[in-house]
């Protein structure tokens, strides 16, 4: 059986060209100068620098990080709850609930996020309907509050399924123990339920945050074109105005702030395990 | 006192579904609007299913989607059973290596992993169009395809493959007649992720895409700045296809049970 391992040989070249020089090409780009050819590098890091000198990018920046930090805060309240009735449903419901969860996320996310653009509108559903309960038409497509709930509207199912997943993993008799020992409700759950599904948290939190970040299509449709992301920064220096040094100086920043930010989160959970024991 | 939580947790998850499910029923029944508005119902008319199928727009980007999907789909099935067998076979640094590897366009934000492959085309010269995108596409599947088969693939008793030789099966007999039917599920899995990842996929397909070959996300995407009832049309039967996919596949293992049942 030895030799079945050469079945993975072409599949290192394959990596090697479609993953790996993608990525180095990316570095590459980010600390040259624009209009360099492949026999003249000229190393700078005044991509970087420009983008942190610029108070618009920066503005963008932290822009982007609020609205990203604000998904996952509501995913984590939408979908703890609903993790854990899910997770204490009847047998018979269990499945079906996982199940219609499920669904809209296998539903193209542009075309759901298209759908919003027509029910918040000024002249849309929800106005129609203040409307008919005498209010005044209140302004939603085109704010931040409208990116925020289209971003809570694609990622929430994430959130859902992994704590879901770990609430159902937990042992039941951890909580017939607690039980026993004299543990009420509230402390049960403290003390026992939301430690042991703290797994499932991080990890809706990385699968939330993450296309949160770097999400550009979201705030276009629904933010319109004045709300701009990081990810919108990076489409427009790759589309539109063509400056690549500078748009993957822009992407290494993002990625660097998400790995800062995932190690921030597993950081804190630890502590957080620490202090429970 | 216990029938308190039980009903509030009713009516959660009915507002929660009602939430995830407005905007898909939004869509459906504006598909069927006599007039041109997205907010206001007119009578009842199939004009956008007419629109939709007479548009060389959308039936194009039909075309590429399903296209790009079944060519990725079968080429990172048989690519990925064969490179994780290898995998599998392989010592631990080789291992961690390429799993470390796979997981960059797992774990990256995707419109880096687009502008990485935009770059990379442009470099080689490449004309962007059909063929970059199923490459790119193909790019991101297989690792899905190989986290399904691995599992499969660590449950297998080691010695099962010498087993079959010492009893006269040439290596390609072991493979084809024992390894794979013994880990068809993940492999089955892992085509289904592929296909939907693929037919989903917006962010690299829009990057890396050009000459006016579109799918339907980015013909969504470019279409949404105008008025166009069309589209949801075109979504819903979308909808209506992944739904009836989606089920299918729930079904089949309970049609089985009820079969064996039998």
């Amino acid at each position: 059986m030895r030799h079945f391992k050469t079945m993975l040989y072409p599949y290192l070249v394959w990596i090697g060209v479609m993953i790996v020089v993608p990525m180095l090409m990316i570095v590459m780009y980010a600390i040259t100068q624009k209009g360099n050819d492949v026999t003249t590098f000229r190393f700078t890091l005044d991509n970087f620098a420009y983008f942190f000198s610029d108070a618009i990018f920066l503005d963008v920046l932290k822009r982007s990080l609020w609205i990203a930090i604000l998904t996952t805060i509501v995913c984590i309240l939408l979908g703890y709850p609903t993790a854990y009735f899910i997770a204490n449903a009847h047998p018979n419901w269990h499945m079906r609930m996982v199940l219609l969860v499920t669904i809209p996320t296998w539903i193209n996310m542009l075309v759901r996020t298209y759908a919003w653009m027509g029910i918040l509108q000024d002249d849309g559903i929800i106005n129609s309907f203040l409307g008919l309960l005498g209010l005044e038409p209140i302004k939603m497509l085109h704010t931040s509050f409208a990116v925020v709930l289209g971003m809570v509207y694609n990622f929430l199912p994430f959130m859902i399924l992994q704590i879901h997943t770990s609430l159902t993993k937990m042992d039941k008799s951890l909580l017939e123990a607690a039980n026993d020992l004299g543990a009420d409700r509230l402390q049960r759950f403290l003390r026992v339920t939301l430690p042991l599904s703290m797994p499932g948290v991080i990890s809706g939190i990385t699968l939330v945050f993450l296309p949160a970040v770097s999400s550009f299509f979201i705030p276009k449709l629904l933010g319109g074109g004045q709300f701009v992301l990081i990810g919108n920064v990076i489409e427009s220096q790759f589309l539109t105005s063509g400056n690549w040094n500078f748009g993957s100086a822009i992407s290494m920043i993002m990625a660097v702030i998400i790995m800062i930010s995932m190690y921030i989160t597993k950081k804190v959970d630890r502590n957080v395990d620490e202090r429970g024991v | 006192m216990k029938e308190k939580p039980r009903i509030f947790s009713k009516l959660w998850m009915a507002v929660l579904l009602a939430f995830f499910y407005a905007p898909i029923l939004y869509i459906i029944v504006f598909s069927f609007n006599g007039n041109r508005s997205l907010t206001h119902l007119n009578g009842f008319s199939l004009q956008w299913y007419e629109k939709m199928f007479s548009s060389n727009d959308m039936m194009d980007a039909v075309f590429y989607t399903i296209a790009v999907a079944l060519i990725a789909t079968a080429v990172s099935t048989v690519v990925g059973t064969i490179s994780a067998i290898g995998l599998s076979k392989s010592n631990k640094v080789l291992k961690a290596t390429v799993e470390h590897i796979n997981d960059l366009p797992i774990m990256n934000p995707e419109i880096v992993t687009a502008i990485g492959l935009l770059m990379f085309f442009s470099a080689l010269g490449v004309k962007k169009g059909f063929l970059t995108m199923v490459l790119a596409h193909i790019m991101f599947c297989t690792p899905y395809v190989m986290l399904s088969v691995s599992p499969k693939l660590r449950s297998l008793d080691p010695n099962l493959a010498d087993a079959c030789m010492d009893l006269g099966a040439t290596p390609w007999q072991a493979l084809t007649k024992v390894i794979v039917p013994q880990i068809m599920p993940g492999i089955i899995s892992g085509a289904l992720i592929s296909f939907t990842m693929s037919f989903d996929d917006f962010i690299i397909s829009y990057f890396v895409t050009g000459n006016g070959v579109s799918n339907i996300s980015i013909l969504v995407y470019t279409m949404s700045k105008r008025v166009n009832p069309s589209i949801n049309a075109l979504s819903t039967i979308v909808i209506l296809l992944i739904t009836v996919v989606l089920l299918l596949i729930n079904m089949i293992p309970i049609l089985k049970e009820r079969k064996r049942v039998k």
